[in-house]
């Protein structure tokens, strides 16, 4: 029997000829990350373990990113803490305001993720870099202090979801519609302890941007990870990205699948998650009137490059609706400063959005555009349970950077096809 | 060990939003993450739970962020071990690592219900229901997980390789 590309990774770091999904096994790891939140609670757990340095320091990443700039005294004591850390471990790899942006956008535009490698994060959208052919999962504090300390962690082998993909997306639809397609059919604990491998000649039509978006959510359907293979795009984007050297791993001819979905690229619609889960998808064609007060573009899952030339080429020539506050938010400094460049910065002050510097901010409720009571938001985040975005009254609708554009325009939830 | 309390029972997909809310994570101190644990699905939890009760919940517990503040909020408010259908999986594992015990139990999930009385033995996985008098068996923890638990969660597992 054969292994998937995920547990194809996962015994090469193992030193194991084979793997199966059940094994518990312990994992050499490329990439331990934290960010300003599950860091200082890492830090007591690794002193408490008694460990002197960190086991590669080149290795170990931090950014701050979910309440920085900080919002207030509590969470600058938490920075200052971790940054004392940092400096005097001589973390390499520590992103502090100014040059942090949100951790999961950062870590490929620093070339510090590659396919191949294998990546624990101290936050549950480390995921993301599966779509660099990476294995790549969330996890705690504490395996977070241990990794740090030993460069390895313990793995249950997970057993694999197959997404077939196949088709070309329409004009309106991108990354995030294919996964809250797949989130919406199989629920948000479909995947649950497994690995989502993605397959199907479909790939090649998806940026890697998409691929980011894609990743990025496995989680929200209970995944472990979710992979791509690597391909041309791939490479692509590692060749201007990393000078890292990196190995690809490809999935047996017989692996073993517990379940296989298909996904016809060229059928989907822009789709919409409503509250509380993001499994209560709808196509935007079943969406009636909502209402809505305030738009947030950004986030790990859609503050990329390519979502904010979406949201810009929704937002040309238009108005942002006076009863809807727009937040935008570019994910790293490098791509605020694309936005510069390309000009897509003008447009948004134009339109009337207000941009910021890169944050969580409004994703987790943080700050940066927290909702009141009764309010609803349509964001380009990722989660939209009870309380998420502030009050717990309040109503988040996840979207895509296009829908989340048009809606802004309307005041409702719109489609970009509506516009005038 | 053997753990005996009263139990709150929630429904599927407690998320950690609710078990712990993002306003409360400018702090890692477990004492004051208890005062606020569940706060946004049940608002009297932390001022009702006592030391060694028990939550019981349908599947996926524990889905959404991969704060730790979750099952710290939980284990510093008393509680001595979380039964569900299933957990997500960052719980799942962060529960072990910082010594919360969780265990995977449909039939005690169907059976139990808010207030019960409850007692569970972790060495033979069996759930006493001592108000409807029945007993429920869970899966014994896997081996790899044993070994954790018995250097009380990651830290001191990770201290004992260290020393190696
Ligand atoms: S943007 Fe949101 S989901 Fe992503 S890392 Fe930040 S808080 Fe988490």
């Amino acid at each position: 029997m054969g292994m998937t590309m995920t547990q194809k990774i996962l015994a090469g770091h193992a030193g194991l000829e084979k793997v199966k999904a059940g094994q518990f096994i312990e994992i050499d790891l490329d990439v331990v990350l934290g960010n300003d939140i599950t860091t200082p609670v890492a830090i007591k757990e690794f002193e408490k373990m008694g460990a002197d340095d960190v086991f590669d320091k080149e290795k170990v990443i931090v950014v701050f990113d979910h309440f920085t700039p900080n919002k207030d005294i509590k969470t600058a004591e938490q920075c200052r803490f971790t940054r004392e850390f940092c400096n005097k471990k001589g973390i390499v790899n520590f992103f502090d305001v100014g040059e942090m942006g949100i951790e999961h956008a950062l870590l490929p535009e620093k070339g510090i993720v590659a396919s191949g490698d294998t990546v624990i994060g101290a936050d549950s959208h480390t995921c993301t870099y599966g779509a660099l052919g990476a294995f790549s999962t969330g996890i705690g504090s504490t395996d977070m202090a241990a990794g740090m300390a030993r460069g390895k962690a313990w793995v249950r082998v997970p057993s694999a979801v197959k997404v077939e993909i196949t088709g070309q997306p329409a004009k309106w639809v991108s990354g995030k519609d294919v996964i809250l397609h797949i989130i919406g059919r199989i629920g948000v604990d479909g995947a649950l302890y497994k690995s989502m491998e993605f397959t199907g000649d479909g790939i090649k039509n998806l940026s890697m941007d998409d691929r980011f978006t894609i990743s990025n959510m496995a989680i929200e359907a209970g995944a472990k990870n979710g992979i791509f293979p690597v391909d041309e795009k791939t490479t692509e984007y590692l060749k201007e990205h990393t000078k890292k050297e990196y190995k690809t791993y490809k999935a047996d001819e017989d692996a073993q699948y517990d379940e296989i979905i298909k996904v016809d690229l060229s059928r989907l619609r822009p789709t919409v998650s409503f509250p509380h889960l993001p499994e209560n998808t709808k196509t935007i064609d079943e969406v009636e009137d909502i209402r809505i007060d305030q738009v947030v573009i950004g986030s790990c899952t859609n503050g990329r490059i390519e979502d904010m030339r979406r949201a810009a080429n929704v937002f040309k020539g238009r108005k942002v609706n006076k009863k809807v506050r727009t937040i935008i938010i570019p994910a790293t400094q490098k791509i605020y400063l694309e936005c510069i460049r390309e000009g897509l910065m003008e447009i948004f002050v134009e339109a009337g959005a207000a941009v910021s510097t890169p944050t969580c901010g409004p994703c987790l409720g943080g700050h940066m555009g927290i909702l009141g009571k009764g309010e609803r938001a349509v964001a380009t985040t990722n989660r939209n349970f009870v309380g998420r975005m502030g009050h717990t009254e309040s109503e988040v609708y996840l979207a895509s950077p296009e829908v989340a554009a048009a809606s802004a325009i309307t005041g409702k939830i719109s489609s970009p096809e509506s516009l005038k | 060990m053997i753990v005996n309390g009263k139990v709150f029972r929630y429904g599927d997909n407690i998320d950690t939003d609710v078990i712990i809310p993002a306003r409360y994570l400018n702090t890692s101190d477990p004492k004051e993450l208890a005062k606020y644990c569940m706060i946004d699905i049940d608002e009297t939890f932390a001022k009702r739970v006592e030391e060694g009760d028990i939550i019981v919940a349908d599947k996926n517990f524990g889905c959404g962020s991969s704060r730790e503040h979750a099952p710290l909020s939980i284990k510093s408010a008393g509680v001595s071990c979380v039964i569900a259908k299933s957990f997500a999986r960052i719980f799942y594992r962060n529960s072990f690592n910082i010594g919360l015990p969780i265990l995977e139990c449909e039939e005690a999930v169907n059976n139990i219900g808010a207030e019960d009385k409850v007692q569970v033995n972790f060495e033979t996985g069996e759930i006493k229901n001592i108000t409807k008098n029945q007993t429920y068996k869970a899966e014994p923890f896997p081996e790899f997980i044993t070994q954790i638990i018995e250097k009380d969660g990651l830290v001191g597992y990770v201290k004992s390789k260290i020393k190696d």
